[in-house]
C-alpha cells in the first residue's frame, strides 16, 4: 500500500539549493462517500451523504457533490456557510492554499468541516496516488463514483470562477459551472444569490465608466519603496467627521512624520479604515492643515465627481502657514483589514434598481455598494455587509449582503449591532468547543481527588448579587483551637475543566472576558460550566481552588496556604440576605457566626487599606429595572452598597494580593499581574481647579494625600459635592492593565495602594484568572506546567488581547446602558430633571443627572440658530453665555429627550431649562419642538 | 503567512505518511570486499557503514583494555549529503559526538568480553542526510557488524520520534526535524526490549514522554523486522554462492 516516489524541487534563496523530499503517494485514502464499496475500510466515518437529494439545481438534476476551487472557497465562503449548501468535497491542496492566503477564511472552513450537518469532506489529494491537480481529482471522483453505483448517477460538479479552467474541465468531460451559475440554478434558495460576492471580472468593466483612482502599486514595489524611504508604512485611520480626510499613523519609531494627513478622495485612494497602507509624502507646497469642517458623504450617484472636487476645495481654504502638516497620498495597500460591517441600506432612488448603497454604522467606513433584490425588505433593517473589492472606476467599494440582523431600534438587533461593532465574540460555541465539556451527569471521581483537599466539612457560603448564576467565590471563617481565626476564600476551579491548548481554552482566551449587557450576558465559557459545574452553588460538591489564611483577631495574617480542594457550599446568599443574618440578633447558626467573623475582619482590613492610601472612588452606577415580560426598562435604580458588598470585596482583594505575591515569588519572569499606574500630575488639573472654585484643596502628590483630601472635602450646604469630586477623580485615573512580570518593572497598583496585584477570584468570567490559577497550581504542585505558560512573550501577547477585550467589553457595556437609557426615555417622553455641571467646555456644558446617573452634553451652538455670545474662561472653568455665568458644579435644570432624526445614531439630547437665558433655554412646557428640527438641518446642508 | 502544517487534520504528514509509519527502508550487506564487514542502508537518508576487526590494537598500545575489546567509532558525512554543499572536516564537534554515541550504543550490544586486548573499528559515512541520521547510522552499523560476524547480544535497532499537536510521529524526516519540535532518538535491543541509548535535547513534558517513547520503540521494532529479513536473505544468498 506504500508507493514511494521521490521528486526533486529546486528553490532559489540566495544560492542554489537542491531539495530532495520523499513523497509517499497512497492508495488507501477514502473518497468520503458512505456506501462506497471500493474504498471500503479506508473511510474513517464516511462524511458525504450517499444520496444528496436536498438540493434542486436546474443545471444538474441528478444528485451531486460539489468540488470548489481555491478562489471559490476564498471569496464565496458566505455562500458555502449557508445551511442550504451541503455535501461539498474540499480538496486538501485547495485547503492548504486557502490557509496560506487567508487565515480567517481557513478557520471558517474548518468550522464548517467540523459541522456534521454540513457534510463537508476534506479529500487528501496531495498524497493520493494520481490526483494532485484539482481537475484530475474531479475526474477521478467522477470515475470512482461511477464504479460505485452506475444507476445512482452520482456526480461531482466542479465549481470554478476561472473561465479557462472551466472550459478545460468541460473539455475533459467534467461537469463544471461558475459559482454564480450554480447558485442561480438553485431555484429553491433564491436568497443565496445576495450572499454571492460580486467579483467584477476584470476585462468586462474597465471600459465602462471613467477611472477615478490611480492604480495601487504591487507589494514588491511597495516593500522596495518602504526600504528606500520613498514610501512610509502606516495604519490608515479615517476621520469620523469628514469623509474626505484621514490620518495615517506611521509605524516604526521615526519621531518626525508620526502622522500624515490625507485629504481628498484621490489621495485616500480606496483605503479603508484600519488598513495597513503605504503612503508617499507630497511636496511641501501641497501640504494642508486638518480642516475643522464636518462633511458627510451624501452623494448617491457616481456622476457627481465634479461636486466632489468642489468640496475638496472647501477643505483647502483659509489655512495659515503654521498649521500645515505633512500630507501624503496612498500609493498602495499592504494589508486590508476588512471585516463585515453593520449598518443600514440606503435604498436607491430608482425603483427597479438592484444596486443600492449601504451606510455603515461606523462613520469611518465609506458607503458600500451592494447588489440585492430584497431592497424593500431590507429597508429599515440592520444588516451586515462584507466588502469584496474596490475597482478603480468605482466611487464606492463593492460588497455583498451577509446577514439581516433585524429591525432598527429592536432590542435584540441593537444588542447584536453593539456586540459586532465592539468586536465582542458572541457566536454560539462551536461544536469543537462543546465536545470538550464534561459529559453529564458529572461527578467528582477518585482520580480528581489527587492533589486535592477535602474541605466539604467546612461551613462555606457564597454572597453575591441577586440573580447571579455564575458564582465564582465562596467564603468561610472559623475559630481554631489556638484562638486564631481561619479564613478561607474558595474560588471555582475553572482550570480543571479548561485544559491548556485545546479548543475550549483557545476560545476562552479569545473571548477574554464575560460581557455583561443590560439584559444579556455573553459568556466566556459555555453555560454548562459557567452556571453549573464551575458555579459554587449551595449543597453540591464543587471543585475549588482555596486560599486559606490563619489570622489573629486584629486581621493580621499569620499563615497563608493555597490548595486545590472540594467544597460543599452550605448556602448561597444575596448581599441583602447576608446583611440580614449579620444584623439579626436571633440567628446564631454556624453560617451566621461565620459571616459575622468575616465582617469583623473585613472592617479591620478595610481600615488598614484606607490608611495605606487606597482610594474610594465613585461612579454613578445605575441598574435598570426590567419589565419581566417585555424586558423593557421601566425604571432606574442606583446601586445600593451594603456592608456585605465591601466584606466580600475585602477578602477578594486580600486573596488576589496573596496570590500575586505567591506567583511572583515562584515565577518572577512570567507571572501574570495587574497594575494600575499612577496618573501624571497633569491629569489632576481639572480636579484641583474644580475644587478650588469651591474653596477646597485637593492634594494629589500621593494616593494617600488624595484619599485624605477627598475625605475632607465636604460642604455642609452641598452634600452631593463630595460624590461629584470623587466622580471627577475617577476620570483622572489611568486604566488598570494586565502585564507579564518579566516585561515590566513597575508593579504598583495605585488605586488599591498595593505593591503587587493580580486577578484570581473570577475565573468564570475572566481569562486572566484562569492563567493565574494555572500558575498557582504549578506553584503549589497541584498541576503541571506547559510551554506557553512559561513563555513571557506569549504571555505578553495574551495580556495585550485581554486588555483589548476588557476595554471593548467596557465600551460595549456602556453602549448597552446608553441604548437602554434611550429606550427608557423613549417610553417616558420628555422630562425635566435637576443636574450638576460636571465639566465646562468651550461651547457646551457636560452635566450629570444624579437621579438617572446619566451624563450628557448641553450644546449652545446650533447650525440653524444665531450663535449666542460665549466667553470661556480656562482658569476657573466657567462659561459665560450672554449674561449668565456657569461654573463647574452649578446646579441646573435640563430637559431630556430622544433625538431620533438619524435612525442609525439615535441619541439623548439635553437642553437647558433653568437658569433661563432668553433665546437659549427652552421653556418647560413646550413639547416636540426639537423633533421636526433635523429636517431643516438636512436641507441646509444640501444647498 | 501560516507555517508548515506538520500533521494535517486528516492525519497525514507532510510527505504523505501517517503518524506511526516509517519511511521506506532498503538495505544491503557486504558491499565492500576489503572490509571485514560492510552494509548500506537507505532510510530516507543513506548511510554506509564499514567494520574492521576485531584486530590488534593499532596506535598506542596503552589504550588496550585487559578484559574486553575496544570499540572505535568514526562518523563522517559527505560534502554533498545536505542541500547546501559544505566541507565537513573530520573531528568537528558534531561528528565527535555522533562517534561517541555510536560507541556507547555498540559497547552495549557487542559482546566485547570475547575479544580482550583487541579493537573493533566501525566507520560510518552519511551520503545523504534527510533526518534521523543517528538512527540510520546505528542500523547500518548493526548490519555491518553482523556482516563481519562479530557476536552481539541482539540487533541494535534505532529510530527517532517527535511530538506534534499531541501526536507522536515516528521516524522524522528532515522537514519535520527542521520545524523544531522535540526529537527523541532511541536505540533498542528489540528481543529483550532493553534500551541501548536514549537521547533527547529539547523540552518535552514528562506526561508526554511515555507516548513518544512508545512510538519510537514500536518504530524500532518495525525496523528490526525489516533488518532481520535483510540478514536472512543475505545469509541465504551467501550460502547459495558457497554452494552449500
Amino acid at each position: 500500500m506504500l508507493k514511494s516516489r521521490t521528486f526533486l524541487k529546486k528553490t532559489r534563496a540566495g544560492g542554489v539549493m537542491k531539495i530532495v523530499r520523499e513523497h509517499y503517494l497512497r492508495d488507501d485514502i477514502g473518497c468520503g462517500a458512505s456506501g462506497c464499496a471500493a474504498c471500503g475500510s479506508a473511510h474513517e466515518g464516511p462524511v458525504l451523504e450517499p444520496q444528496p437529494l436536498d438540493r434542486v439545481s436546474s443545471l444538474c438534476p441528478q444528485p451531486h457533490y460539489l468540488l470548489p476551487d481555491t478562489n471559490v472557497l476564498l471569496h464565496q465562503i458566505d455562500v458555502l456557510e449557508d445551511p442550504a449548501i451541503r455535501n461539498v468535497i474540499v480538496l486538501q491542496t485547495v485547503l492548504q492554499e486557502v490557509r496560506n492566503r487567508s487565515a480567517p477564511v481557513y478557520k471558517r472552513i474548518r468550522d464548517v468541516t467540523n459541522n456534521q450537518e454540513k457534510h463537508f469532506y476534506t479529500f487528501t489529494n496531495e498524497h493520493h496516488r494520481n490526483d494532485r491537480a484539482i481537475r484530475v481529482a474531479a475526474k477521478w471522483y467522477n470515475e470512482h463514483l461511477k464504479k460505485m453505483s452506475a444507476e445512482n448517477q452520482l456526480r461531482v460538479i466542479f465549481i470554478t470562477n476561472d473561465r479557462k479552467n472551466k472550459e478545460k474541465a468541460i473539455e475533459e468531460g467534467i461537469p463544471a459551472f461558475t459559482c454564480e451559475e450554480y447558485v442561480k440554478s438553485l431555484t429553491a434558495n433564491p436568497e443565496l444569490i445576495d450572499r454571492l460576492a460580486c467579483l467584477s471580472e476584470e476585462g468586462n468593466e474597465i471600459d465602462s465608466g471613467k477611472i477615478i483612482f490611480s492604480e495601487h502599486l504591487p507589494l514588491s514595489k511597495l516593500q522596495q519603496g518602504i526600504k528606500s524611504g520613498a514610501y512610509l508604512q502606516g495604519t490608515f485611520r479615517a476621520s469620523r467627521e469628514n469623509y474626505l480626510e484621514a490620518i495615517v499613523w506611521v509605524h516604526g519609531d521615526t519621531e518626525d512624520n508620526k502622522e500624515i494627513i490625507l485629504q481628498g478622495l484621490k489621495n485616500l485612494n480606496r483605503a479603508i479604515h484600519e488598513d495597513i497602507v503605504a503612503v508617499e509624502l507630497l511636496p511641501k507646497n501641497q501640504w494642508v492643515a486638518p480642516s475643522s469642517v464636518v462633511l458627510l458623504d451624501e452623494g448617491q450617484n457616481e456622476d457627481d465627481m465634479e461636486k466632489e472636487e468642489e468640496r475638496e476645495c472647501i477643505l483647502k481654504t483659509a489655512v495659515s502657514e503654521k498649521m500645515l502638516k505633512p500630507t501624503g497620498r496612498v500609493v498602495g495597500i499592504i494589508r486590508r483589514n476588512w471585516r463585515p460591517y453593520c449598518g443600514m441600506l440606503s435604498k436607491s432612488g430608482i425603483k427597479e434598481s438592484r444596486r443600492h448603497l449601504f451606510t455603515p454604522a461606523d462613520k469611518r467606513i465609506p458607503r458600500i455598494r451592494i447588489e440585492t433584490r430584497q431592497a424593500s425588505t431590507l429597508e429599515g433593517q440592520r444588516i451586515i455587509v462584507a466588502i469584496d473589492g474596490w475597482p478603480r472606476n468605482s466611487r464606492y467599494p463593492n460588497g455583498h449582503f451577509v446577514k439581516n440582523l433585524g429591525e432598527v431600534g429592536d432590542k435584540e438587533t441593537e444588542t447584536e449591532v453593539l456586540l459586532l461593532e465592539h468586536d465582542v465574540p458572541h457566536q454560539p460555541f462551536s461544536q469543537a468547543v462543546l465536545s470538550l465539556l464534561p459529559k453529564m451527569p458529572w461527578s467528582i471521581t477518585e482520580k480528581d481527588m489527587k492533589n486535592r483537599e477535602d474541605l466539604r466539612h467546612l461551613c462555606v457560603c457564597s454572597v453575591d448579587p441577586p440573580g447571579c448564576t455564575d458564582i465564582d467565590d465562596a467564603l468561610h471563617c472559623r475559630e481554631l483551637e489556638n484562638g486564631n481565626l481561619e479564613v478561607g476564600v474558595h474560588i471555582a476551579d475553572v482550570s480543571y475543566f479548561i485544559r491548556p491548548g485545546n479548543a475550549l481554552d483557545q476560545e476562552s482566551a479569545r473571548r477574554g472576558t464575560t460581557v455583561y449587557l443590560c439584559e444579556k450576558r455573553i459568556d466566556m465559557v459555555p453555560e454548562l460550566l459557567s452556571s453549573n459545574l464551575c458555579s459554587l452553588r449551595s449543597n453540591v460538591d464543587r471543585l475549588a481552588f482555596s486560599c486559606i489564611w490563619e489570622m489573629n483577631h486584629n486581621a493580621e495574617i499569620l499563615k497563608t496556604r493555597f490548595t486545590k480542594s472540594v467544597i460543599n457550599s452550605k448556602a448561597s446568599l444575596t448581599y441583602a440576605e447576608a446583611q440580614m443574618r449579620i444584623d439579626s440578633s436571633t440567628m446564631n447558626d454556624s453560617i451566621t457566626t461565620s459571616l459575622r467573623g468575616l465582617n469583623k475582619l473585613a472592617k479591620i482590613l478595610k481600615k488598614g487599606r484606607i490608611e495605606n492610601g487606597a482610594l474610594t472612588l465613585s461612579s454613578p452606577e445605575v441598574r435598570f429595572h426590567m419589565d419581566s415580560e417585555t424586558h423593557d426598562p421601566i425604571d432606574l435604580q442606583t446601586k445600593e452598597l451594603r456592608e456585605t458588598n465591601s466584606m466580600v470585596e475585602e477578602f477578594m482583594l486580600l486573596a488576589n494580593i496573596s496570590v500575586a505575591k505567591k506567583i511572583h515569588e515562584e515565577f518572577s519572569e512570567h507571572a501574570l499581574l495587574r497594575k494600575h499606574p499612577a496618573p501624571p500630575p497633569s491629569n489632576y488639573e481639572i480636579l484641583v481647579k474644580a475644587a478650588k472654585s469651591k474653596n477646597l484643596e485637593i492634594k494629589t502628590d500621593t494616593a494617600k494625600a488624595l484619599a485624605d483630601s477627598l475625605d475632607r472635602a465636604d460642604s455642609l450646604t452641598f452634600p452631593y459635592l463630595n460624590t461629584l469630586l470623587r466622580i471627577l477623580a475617577t476620570r483622572c485615573m489611568m486604566q488598570a492593565v494586565y502585564f507579564c512580570s518579566g516585561m515590566d518593572t513597575d508593579f504598583h497598583h495605585y488605586g488599591l495602594a498595593s505593591p503587587i496585584y493580580t486577578h484570581f477570584t473570577s475565573p468564570i468570567r475572566r481569562y486572566a484568572d484562569i492563567i493565574v490559577h494555572r500558575l498557582l497550581a504549578v506553584a503549589v504542585g497541584a498541576d503541571c506546567t506547559y510551554p506557553e505558560l512559561t513563555d513571557k512573550h506569549k504571555l505578553a501577547e495574551l495580556c495585550k488581547n485581554l486588555n483589548f477585550r476588557h476595554k471593548m467589553a467596557q465600551y460595549a457595556q456602556r453602549a448597552s446602558v446608553a441604548f437602554h437609557t434611550q429606550l427608557f426615555f423613549k417610553s417616558k417622553g420628555i422630562v425635566s430633571e435637576e443636574a450638576y455641571i460636571l465639566f465646562v467646555r468651550k461651547n457646551a456644558l457636560v452635566v450629570l443627572i444624579p437621579k438617572y446617573g446619566l451624563e450628557g452634553t448641553v450644546f449652545f451652538e446650533e447650525k440653524d440658530k444665531p450663535k449666542p455670545r460665549l466667553t470661556y474662561d480656562d482658569e476657573i472653568p466657567s462659561l459665560k453665555i450672554e449674561d449668565t455665568v456657569f461654573h463647574i458644579f452649578d446646579k441646573v435644570k435640563v430637559k431630556i429627550m430622544l433625538d431620533s432624526s438619524n435612525l442609525q445614531h439615535q441619541k439623548i439630547r439635553m437642553s437647558l431649562v433653568e437658569p433661563q437665558i432668553p433665546g437659549i433655554s427652552v421653556p418647560t412646557d413646550t413639547s416636540n419642538m426639537d423633533i421636526s428640527e433635523p429636517e431643516t438641518k438636512k436641507k441646509k446642508l444640501q444647498k | 503567512m501560516a507555517g508548515l502544517e506538520l500533521l494535517s487534520d486528516q492525519g497525514y504528514r507532510v510527505d504523505g505518511r501517517r503518524a506511526g509509519e516509517l519511511r521506506k527502508i532498503q538495505a544491503r550487506m557486504g558491499v565492500f570486499a576489503q572490509a571485514d564487514g560492510s552494509a548500506y542502508i537507505e532510510q530516507g537518508n543513506t548511510a554506509l557503514a564499514v567494520v574492521y576487526g576485531p584486530h590488534e590494537i593499532r596506535g598506542s598500545r596503552a589504550r588496550a583494555l585487559p578484559d574486553r575489546a575496544l570499540v572505535n567509532c568514526q562518523y563522517s558525512s559527505a560534502t554533498f549529503s545536505t542541500g547546501e554543499r559544505k566541507r565537513r572536516p573530520h573531528g568537528d564537534r558534531k561528528s565527535c559526538e555522533m562517534g561517541l554515541q555510536l560507541r556507547q550504543t555498540f559497547e552495549a550490544a557487542v559482546l566485547t568480553q570475547l575479544h580482550p586486548r583487541s579493537q573493533i573499528d566501525i566507520y560510518v559515512q552519511v551520503l545523504q542526510a534527510d533526518g534521523g541520521t543517528y538512527a540510520a547510522c546505528v542500523n547500518a552499523a548493526t548490519l555491518a557488524v553482523l556482516d563481519a560476524g562479530i557476536p552481539m547480544r541482539d540487533f541494535v535497532c534505532a529510530c527517532s520520534a517527535g511530538f506534534v499537536d499531541g501526536t507522536a510521529l515516528a521516524d522524522l524526516s528532515h522537514v519535520e526535524e527542521a520545524a523544531g519540535g522535540p526529537q527523541l532518538a532511541l536505540a533498542l535491543l528489540p528481543s529483550s526490549g532493553q534500551i541501548a541509548l536514549l537521547e533527547m535535547d529539547a523540552r518535552l513534558h514528562e506526561d508526554q514522554l511515555e507516548q513518544v517513547l512508545e512510538a519510537a520503540a514500536q518504530a524500532a521494532r518495525d525496523v528490526h523486522t525489516l533488518l532481520d529479513r535483510v540478514v536472512r536473505q543475505h545469509v541465504q544468498e551467501a550460502s547459495i554462492l558457497l554452494g552449500d
